[in-house]
């Protein structure tokens, strides 16, 4: 028995294993008691259409989280792939409407498209902008969600019985017999078939966190960190800087694209401008929040900073105000000096006091 | 004839950037963060302006003057109660922090004077002078706007260059510890930075609310964005650079608009950015800080 | 004492490496700051298993040198060649990989990895698993992984590190990071180890342990060292060739015994005799 406890320690509670457990444990405690509500009737339908969405901004905080608090760069752009792996994937599941009834494999197939789209992306954008450093690189990101954007805005795009049509800035889509139009410009697309279930959610949250973990704990990942950490060592003992920080970059591109696929097809109605700087900074805020490099922070508020101002619409109009406070509040606790001391006192009590209980155990 | 009428107009709208951008590239230099409020700053003396010209009938320059007034106000005491604790902390912390005043001006100014949008009357005149028998149309704010920024580029110039607290200004905005060594006021200094920043931001928003004619709470987040990237395409932290990269946003944006697609016309004026970048990563006119091995 | 012998072009290695090619060869070496001269017409030999010290006052080009020899900087004349091969199209990262790995006069450690990790971070040599083998966790990644373990577990060991290994690199006594910084720097397998003020502050116990240390070294791994280094008595008690710098110009080379003794060595670090 003891042997098995020790066991186990070893491999999900010691050092840095923590972390990887409790999030595994979080998602999965998470999705069961959710499943476990809804069967009961306990849930509100305006709350269950929350989930959707909430596991698609998990999976791309965790993603953001890859590449502020891993890699060390400060992106303000990742709303954008999320909007090009939206849009991916709402073209794919649309094209692929007639030929695939199955929605289970339309929408692995719609989202599998979408990562290798904003990857694609991730790749185009990350060569030019890694070479730049710090706030640089944040506007650039910037620069490149608002033109994604504007991009996506500007495409028309549907099919008929003779095939696809598709044109940029101006409606020139002239659709014969079947016609279905999928893209309308800024209008976005309508009509969207919604495949994304809170189950697929869930397992591309799994999927997210071992792409991530295993990552981590891979010589890729020690190369990321060591990157963030130290650039000039990094060089001076044969690490690639630029590739390296390019690898996490598409890599959190490709999660980016997947959330937006989910998200995507969650809803009938899609606007690109949805998809613009301001939710880019919604999602890092979360990413902060929870903690750079800590990933099961990061799941933790995402759900409490998604859910609470959902649920606090009974406030209405003060809501994103009381929102706004809280955020600046909870960055000068947590950065208050004064706090900080507490914490570390409070938290050394504790671990002496653990100390002493293994002391008279033994 | 079109091509001078374009540049006129993107001046002018290029004169509106810099401003702005002048006061963003200023905080960033002294307080090293991006400062994402500015732009609720600007929403914010937009309204004051309104509601001076509108509700008390004050003439357009003392309402312009009055909203300096209140913009310097706040931009101090936003700086004081939000940033000023969090001086020594990541700049990450600091950059959410601006985001929460911004969500909290821009959702405040919702709750107290609705999200409707509402009718601004020009400071200036509506009339325009017409050139080269009528085929050059300027209006008289084009010009009282490309004026009124060079007056400002030129006076805070000399400010920053002669005055002692332009000085001090520059200290801060090098090495903070040695200035406060020499007997800066650092906290005082920075301060006064933001003061300058948020009144400009208010003389920015009298020009650009009468450009557009009409307010809303979301105001300030597109030139605030439009600003910013004016301020790193100068080379953030550099005043000329801002100067510069204002006007040569107006401009471009407005050709592009003129001449080839009002649609794209901010994946033009982003791409721009990206691409001089590319080519000088600390922009036209800034300093590139080298790491000594 | 090392027996040192004088090549045809007056370079001095010791004589056990005559007949190697020198694992560094710096041919009239320059590099210009803007208008400044800041290193000129630098030339040095460093046998296949030398250690070799470079010496001179504050601000006489010694790291300069260090960042020409692994490409931090470009020179802007001369040529450098390690191990036979031309560096001149290298970047830092080609240079570590063709044999040069160094420290930092300033110590530049991964402070948020454990000590064990900032040790594999410089084992990239010794991978082969890829990006997507790391995540899938192929057999690979787990026969590596327990090799690069093992191996980072035995560098430690040199400095007898082994116990520190979970322990994150930024929380390590200053000497402690010091150590660290040349045990990550091996771990890259170089052919030629730069030490950039080893011993500074360190005490003399300290000093003593490092003079042992880098010699073990040399003779384990059978590679060169080249260290700057302002404690005179670690530099005259390891290093078996000396050059002197000053104002970006070599003075004086030689064994520790010749440096010692050379008149314009001793008038660059004590200045002129006035009366004299």
């Amino acid at each position: 028995m003891a042997k098995v406890t020790e066991l186990l320690k070893n491999r999900f509670f010691s050092g840095k294993k923590v972390n990887r457990t409790v999030s595994y444990l979080l998602v999965i405690f998470g999705y069961v008691l959710m499943i476990i509500l809804m069967k009961a009737g306990m849930l509100t339908s305006h709350f269950t259409s929350l989930l959707v969405p909430l596991t698609s901004y998990i999976v791309i905080a965790i993603a953001l989280n890859l590449t502020v608090g891993f890699s060390g760069e400060l992106s303000l752009g990742h709303a954008g792939f999320m909007g090009v792996g939206a849009f991916s994937a709402v073209i794919i599941s649309g094209l692929l409407l007639p030929y695939v009834p199955n929605t289970t494999l339309r929408l692995i197939i719609a989202m599998l498209g979408a990562a290798l789209v904003s990857s694609l992306f991730g790749a185009i954008i990350g060569i030019p902008v890694l070479k730049l450093e710090g706030d640089y690189l944040a506007i650039v990101t910037l620069a490149f969600n608002q033109i994604i954007k504007t991009i996506i805005n500007s495409i028309y795009l549907g099919y008929d019985n003779n095939g696809i049509q598709i044109s940029f800035v101006k409606n020139k889509l002239n659709l014969g017999e079947g016609a279905v139009t999928i893209l309308k410009g800024p209008i976005g697309a309508n009509g969207i078939k919604r495949i994304s279930t809170f189950t697929a959610g869930f397992i591309l949250i799994l999927i997210t966190l071992l792409v991530v973990y295993n990552l981590i704990y891979s010589r890729k990942g020690r190369d990321i960190m060591a990157c963030r950490d130290n650039r000039i060592a990094a060089e001076s003992v044969g690490i690639n800087v630029t590739n390296i920080k390019l690898e996490a970059f598409v890599i959190s591109a490709a999660l980016a694209g997947c959330a937006g696929a989910l998200y995507g097809l969650n809803y009938s109605t899609l606007t690109p401008a949805k998809f613009d700087y301001n939710l880019s900074i919604m999602i890092l805020v979360y990413v902060v929040l929870g903690g750079l490099g800590n990933i099961a922070g990061t799941i933790i508020s995402t759900v409490i900073l998604y859910i609470l101002p959902e649920q606090l619409r009974f406030l209405q109009d003060y809501r994103m105000i009381i929102y706004a406070v809280v955020l600046i509040g909870i960055m000068l606790l947590t950065n208050n000096s004064w706090f900080k001391v507490q914490y570390y006192k409070i938290s050394k009590r504790i671990r002496k006091k653990m100390r002493e209980k293994k002391g008279a155990a033994a | 004839m079109t091509f001078l009428q374009f540049l006129i107009t993107g001046l002018s709208l290029g004169s509106v950037y810099a401003i702005i951008a002048l006061g963003y590239t200023m905080v960033y230099g002294i307080a090293k963060m991006l400062n994402f409020a500015h732009g609720d700053i600007i929403m914010v003396g937009a309204y004051i302006a309104y509601f001076a010209m509108g509700k008390y009938n004050l003439p357009s320059f003392v309402a312009v003057m009055a909203s300096v007034l209140v913009c310097t106000l706040l931009g101090v005491v936003v700086e004081r109660l939000a940033y000023k604790p969090l001086r020594k902390v990541s700049s990450l912390s600091v950059l959410i922090t601006a985001i929460g005043v911004s969500y909290f001006l821009q959702n405040g100014a919702q709750l107290l004077w609705s999200s409707a949008p509402k009718m601004f009357t020009s400071i200036i005149p509506a009339d325009t002078i017409k050139l080269f028998d009528g085929q050059l149309t300027v209006t008289y704010l084009s010009i009282f706007t490309i004026v009124v920024t060079l007056l400002i580029m030129v006076g805070l110039t000399l400010f920053v260059t002669r005055s002692k607290i332009g000085k001090a200004m520059r200290a801060c905005a090098e090495d903070k510890d040695t200035a406060r060594l020499m007997g800066i006021n650092v906290d005082t200094t920075i301060s006064i930075t933001f003061a300058i920043g948020s009144g400009l931001a208010a003389v920015a928003a009298a020009l650009y609310a009468s450009a557009y004619q009409s307010i809303s709470p979301t105001l300030g987040s597109m030139p605030g964005i439009k600003a910013f990237t004016a301020a790193v395409l100068g080379g953030i932290g550099s005043m000329p650079g801002a100067f510069l990269g204002g006007l040569l946003l107006g401009v471009i944006e407005t050709l592009v608009k003129g001449y080839l697609t009002t649609q794209l016309s901010d994946a033009f004026v982003f791409g721009i950015l990206i691409i001089i970048l590319l080519v000088k990563p600390s922009g036209l006119l800034g300093k590139r800080y080298v790491e000594k091995v | 004492m090392t027996k040192m012998v004088t090549y045809p072009s007056g370079a001095i290695v010791p004589e056990r490496d005559l007949g190697y090619t020198p694992v560094l060869e710096a041919l009239h070496l320059g590099i210009d700051f803007g208008g400044l001269t800041a290193v000129d017409d630098f030339n040095l030999i460093v046998g296949k298993t030398e250690i070799a010290g470079l010496i001179g006052p504050n601000g006489a080009g010694k790291t300069t040198v260090f960042n020409l020899l692994t490409k931090v900087y470009q020179p802007t004349r001369g040529t450098i060649l390690l191990d036979g091969q031309d560096t001149s199209k290298m970047t830092t990262v080609d240079a570590n990989r063709a044999g040069i790995a160094r420290t930092f006069q300033n110590i530049r450690l991964f402070n948020n990895l454990s000590v064990e990790d900032n040790v594999k971070v410089a084992m990239g040599k010794s991978y082969s698993y890829s990006t997507l083998g790391g995540i899938i966790r192929s057999p690979r990644y787990y026969r590596q992984e327990e090799e690069a373990h093992e191996r980072a577990l035995e560098l430690l060991r040199i400095f007898d590190m082994q116990n520190l290994a979970e322990t994150a690199a930024g929380n390590l006594p200053y000497g402690a990071q010091r150590r660290l910084e040349i045990i990550r720097a091996l771990a890259s397998r170089p052919k030629l180890l730069l030490l950039d003020e080893p011993a500074a502050g360190m005490n003399p116990v300290e000093t003593q342990e490092l003079m042992d240390n880098i010699i073990k070294i040399r003779d384990e791994f059978k590679i060169a060292v080249m260290l700057i280094e302002h404690d005179m008595k670690l530099v005259m008690g390891i290093c078996e060739g000396i050059a002197v710098l000053n104002y970006g110009r070599i003075i004086a080379k030689g064994t520790p015994e010749q440096i010692k003794s050379n008149p314009e060595v001793i008038e660059a670090y004590l200045g002129k005799n006035r009366e004299g």
